[in-house]
């Protein structure tokens, strides 16, 4: 028997502590719990087994333009009394803000997810243990030259419930799994490192094989790589890299930051901002997507929003908040707890041709599969970015030596305008942007 | 917190199904947190966070649960789920003898910020506002944020130990944003110790927001940094990350006994340059990554890891020390009762060469002096590791010259190690920092004196 939806019980928690508001104050509570597993095989043993149970509320209040926010980890009555009474004391120390205030209901209609399977909560210890063991099993038959590092098995379910004065009352829950392997590849000089991962609603969804053959790969094709000379160069972005610089791009495109004088896209709003054949859209409510949602963190439903269309700045995505300074509607985008605004699930556009028909069109580039720091070299206010990789150098249209150790470096407003092809190969992975190779002229490459 | 007598019947429900080691962690966190942006005191918000992870050991497996229930029948029923979770079939009854271990203390708390009204938190941003502001006119934002905390904690394990302990942190961070005519640059410093509000009696905050907007001010008259390979020289305790980086990981026993390590098998042998010292330092008072025991109850250590170029040991937590039949080390840390610990740096540092730094800048021809270093990682398997640097300068013939806009530095941790050639006598610690692995985060410190490396490749856009 799969256990009912509870979530309505958080529902009725947040809707106690909203009705405790004093006239004048804006309340809104937060409440969610969660439970996960973690097994970690290792050399065909458990490692590890985790169970994990969580559960918390958060309440802000707003009166007279000031916020102030508490937490708990608890959901015992007498401590969210406590966190009620924080939260108003914190608001006084904050200071006037005229655009403070909580999401209002704007009509938008949810689009339904299917965001729960029974089947995964049915699914035995035993079952999650032997779906490790098999990744780990899988991925050493791989390659003679493979070691595993560790195999892990994971699941979480959670149930979260948000309600306002301002009349927003919204719950739901959440479950899924998800495999992973780290791996170490030696060729008797060096070592070289990889990892795979699937992910499903259920475990029947898990793509094991795929995820044992993409930890082979990762560290068997950097083995025997070298340092390449410095220069300018076209590259093309695997569908793992892309995803990762669109997370980056994604957060400049964000009316929080175009308000505080934080983007460098603030002034480009109609402008061309990328090439022509970009066109970027944060859509959670495409099922395909791993974060795909019905509602923001504000309670407000999730929705689809074009934010580059054919290379034209055309939308940042908003928070009630920012959305009522900048004088805009909202789109959708609110983090739980007032924090901001963000993207949900960005994808690009694909063009039509494969990787390998787009490698076969290049004299002379590199294939970037993967990057490192990217985070600590990226500067979303300035757009300098400069990361270190990874790749397959590009020869004469076929892929030739793999390279390490060397940085590939523009700014972001560059490469969005040298962006020269999109791939057809759209993935969709396990992060709030999806994959697309992507071809990319004159960036600089330092090695040697 | 929990009673010793709980303690003694919870470990003894988890050793029921037959593991031979059972532990009781358990903290309760309290903190509060300020965030000034956009010249406005945004929220002010105080957060409780309590619960205890039981963590069974039975011969290669863990198990291990956690509850935010902290009376007997949660602590029990978790504790069941962690001894279920390493069922090794056996089973047997085992009697528990909890001995209180005395009180260690390495860092003093002279003011408790939980007394401290919230106020006199409020009063530190908008110092560091009007301070930044004040540092230009071309400042044209400037966000800010005031934590601190205090966890208590308790730890008690099958083998008889009980420990508490009782850590407070305080921090501040300030990020400035200059705008000129090439666009915008930013700017960040921060201010961490285990220390209360009296931090603030020592350091003027001010200090703090200036150091913050003079780097994105520098910036705006910044030139593309090169591209290649060059001579890097790292300014006294903005580069202590890079050996957190690109060694210290590599350092770490569990990653030592997977092979995910470049350092594996290597102890006895010369790993770096002779004038290289290295030490991870849980002791070091007021420090960012000090703590007086670590999560598992040991107390923490003075640490020789590499001693003049010759790599002496590798750091420890229970579970890696019993397998290899040694003492533990004090790094084993968790991010919070909801963590498994692992093995983890504490304050990592070089230790003082003899130089004068002058001299270290005065002999390099061509290259670049690195004033701050941002976030970094590394792929312990093969060293090869990456930096952000956030403010650089060139150095051309021997002298300081233009600032470089951002870019990143990248090398190889074991060939950087042996590539240091001048190592200056003007040790200093670092920022603070949360050292990242596995998902969790921990406080850690790092500190280094100037020092150069022959050659590092930086990832600028200047050919």
């Amino acid at each position: 028997m799969s256990s009912p939806d509870r979530s309505a019980e958080l529902l009725v928690i947040a809707e106690r502590v909203v009705a405790m508001a004093a006239p004048g104050e804006q309340v809104e509570a937060y409440v969610s719990r969660g439970l996960s597993t973690e097994i970690r095989v290792y050399e065909g043993e458990v490692e590890h087994f985790v169970s994990a149970q969580s559960e918390s509320i958060g309440i802000r209040v707003i009166r007279d333009g000031r916020t102030g926010t508490s937490s708990c980890g608890t959901l015992d009555a007498s401590e969210i009394a406590e966190v009620l009474a924080e939260a108003r004391d914190n608001l006084g120390y904050g200071e006037p803000d005229e655009w403070a205030g909580l999401a209002e209901p704007d009509g938008f209609a949810v689009v339904p997810q299917s965001l729960w399977n029974d089947s995964l909560e049915l699914t035995t210890t035993q079952r999650k243990i032997e779906l490790a063991k098999l990744l780990e099993k899988l991925t050493l038959a791989g390659d003679s030259r493979i070691r595993v590092d560790d195999s892990n098995y994971s699941d979480a379910a959670g149930e979260a419930a948000v309600a306002t004065t301002t009349g927003i009352r919204v719950a739901g829950r959440e479950n899924g799994c998800y495999l992973s392997v780290g791996t170490l590849a030696d060729d008797g000089n060096e070592t070289q490192t990889g990892f795979g991962f699937a992910v499903g609603r259920n475990v029947d969804e898990l793509d094991i094989e795929r995820a044992a053959r993409e930890a082979v790969d990762r560290a068997t094709r950097l083995l025997g790589a070298t340092k390449p000379d410095s220069r300018r160069v076209t590259v093309v972005l695997d569908p793992f890299v892309t995803a990762q610089f669109l997370s980056i791009i994604g957060g400049t495109l964000n009316g929080e930051s175009v308000v505080k004088g934080r983007s460098l896209f603030a002034q480009r709003m109609g402008e061309t901002v990328a090439s022509s054949l970009l066109t970027l859209v944060d859509d959670p409510t495409n099922p395909l997507a791993y974060t795909a949602t019905d509602i923001d963190g504000e309670g407000l439903a999730a929705r689809r929003n074009v934010l580059i269309q054919d290379g034209v700045l055309s939308k940042f995505v908003q928070s009630s908040y920012s959305a009522r300074r900048m004088g805009l509607p909202t789109t959708g985008n609110g983090r739980r707890g007032g924090s901001g605004a963000g993207c949900l699930a960005l994808q690009i556009l694909p063009g039509t041709r494969s990787q390998a028909e787009i490698v076969a069109g290049i004299d002379d580039g590199i294939l970037i599969q993967q990057v490192q720091g990217l985070h600590s070299g990226v500067n979303s206010v300035s757009g300098d970015f400069s990361t270190g990789a990874a790749g397959l150098l590009i020869k004469n249209g076929t892929l030739g030596a793999p390279v390490r150790e060397f940085t590939i470096a523009s700014t972001l407003q560059r490469m969005l305008m040298d962006i020269a092809e999109v791939g057809g190969d759209l993935e969709w992975l396990p992060m709030s942007a999806t994959g697309v190779s992507l071809v990319i002229h004159d960036v600089t490459m330092s090695g040697a | 917190m929990i009673d010793n007598d709980i303690l003694e019947r919870v470990l003894a429900e988890g050793l029921r199904t037959g593991a031979d080691f059972a532990e009781v962690f358990a903290s309760d966190w309290r903190g509060t947190g300020v965030g000034l942006d956009d010249g406005k005191i945004e929220q002010l918000s105080t957060g409780r966070n309590r619960g205890a992870g039981i963590r069974v050991i039975a011969g290669e497996t863990t198990g291990f649960a956690h509850t935010a229930d902290l009376s007997e029948a949660g602590l029990m029923a978790a504790a069941r789920v962690a001894a279920e979770a390493a069922r090794q079939g056996g089973g047997g009854i085992k009697v528990v003898a909890l001995t209180t271990q005395a009180a260690r203390i390495v860092s003093p708390i002279k003011i408790d910020p939980s007394t401290i009204g919230k106020a006199a938190k409020v009063d530190l941003l908008r110092r560091v506002d009007d301070a930044a502001r004040s540092a230009g006119g071309a400042i044209t934002q400037v966000s800010a944020g005031y934590s601190d905390g205090r966890t208590r904690i308790v730890i008690a394990n099958s083998d008889g130990l009980v420990a508490h302990d009782e850590r407070v942190r305080t921090l501040l961070r300030v990020s400035a944003v200059a705008n000129g005519d090439a666009g915008m640059q930013t700017g960040f410093d921060s201010l961490g110790h285990t220390m209360g509000f009296e931090l603030f009696d020592k350091v003027q905050v001010e200090d703090v927001a200036r150091a913050a907007a003079g780097r994105a001010l520098t910036k705006l008259k910044a030139r593309p940094a090169p591209s290649g390979s060059l001579p890097v020289v790292i300014k006294a305790g903005s580069g202590g990350v890079l050996f957190h980086e690109a060694c210290g990981h590599g350092l770490e026993a569990d990653l030592v006994a997977k092979g995910a390590s470049v350092y594996r098998g290597k102890v006895g042998e010369l790993v770096a340059s002779p004038l290289v010292t290295l030490v991870d330092d849980g002791t070091m008072t007021h420090e960012w990554g000090a703590i007086a025991i670590d999560d598992e109850g040991h107390p923490s250590q003075y640490n020789v890891l590499i001693e003049n170029g010759i790599l002496t040991d590798y750091m420890w937590d229970y579970l890696r020390a019993r397998k290899e039949g040694r003492p533990q080390s004090g790094n084993g840390r968790r991010q919070s009762y909801k963590d498994l610990p692992m093995v983890r740096m504490t304050n990592t540092y070089v230790l003082n060469g003899e130089e004068n730094p002058a001299d270290i800048i005065k002999d390099t021809a061509n290259g670049v002096y690195v004033a701050h270093l941002g976030g970094g990682s590394v792929n312990t398997a093969t060293g090869d590791f990456v930096f952000g640097m956030t403010e650089a300068y060139l150095i051309e013939n021997g002298e300081i010259t233009e600032p470089l806009r951002e870019g990143n530095l990248i090398g190889n941790g074991p060939q950087v190690l042996r590539d240091i050639d001048r190592l200056g006598n003007d040790f200093a610690m670092g920022n603070p920092g949360t050292c990242g692995k596995d998902g969790q985060g921990v406080p850690v410190g790092d500190g280094q004196p100037t020092l150069r490396v022959k050659s590092m490749t930086i990832g600028g856009t200047a050919s």
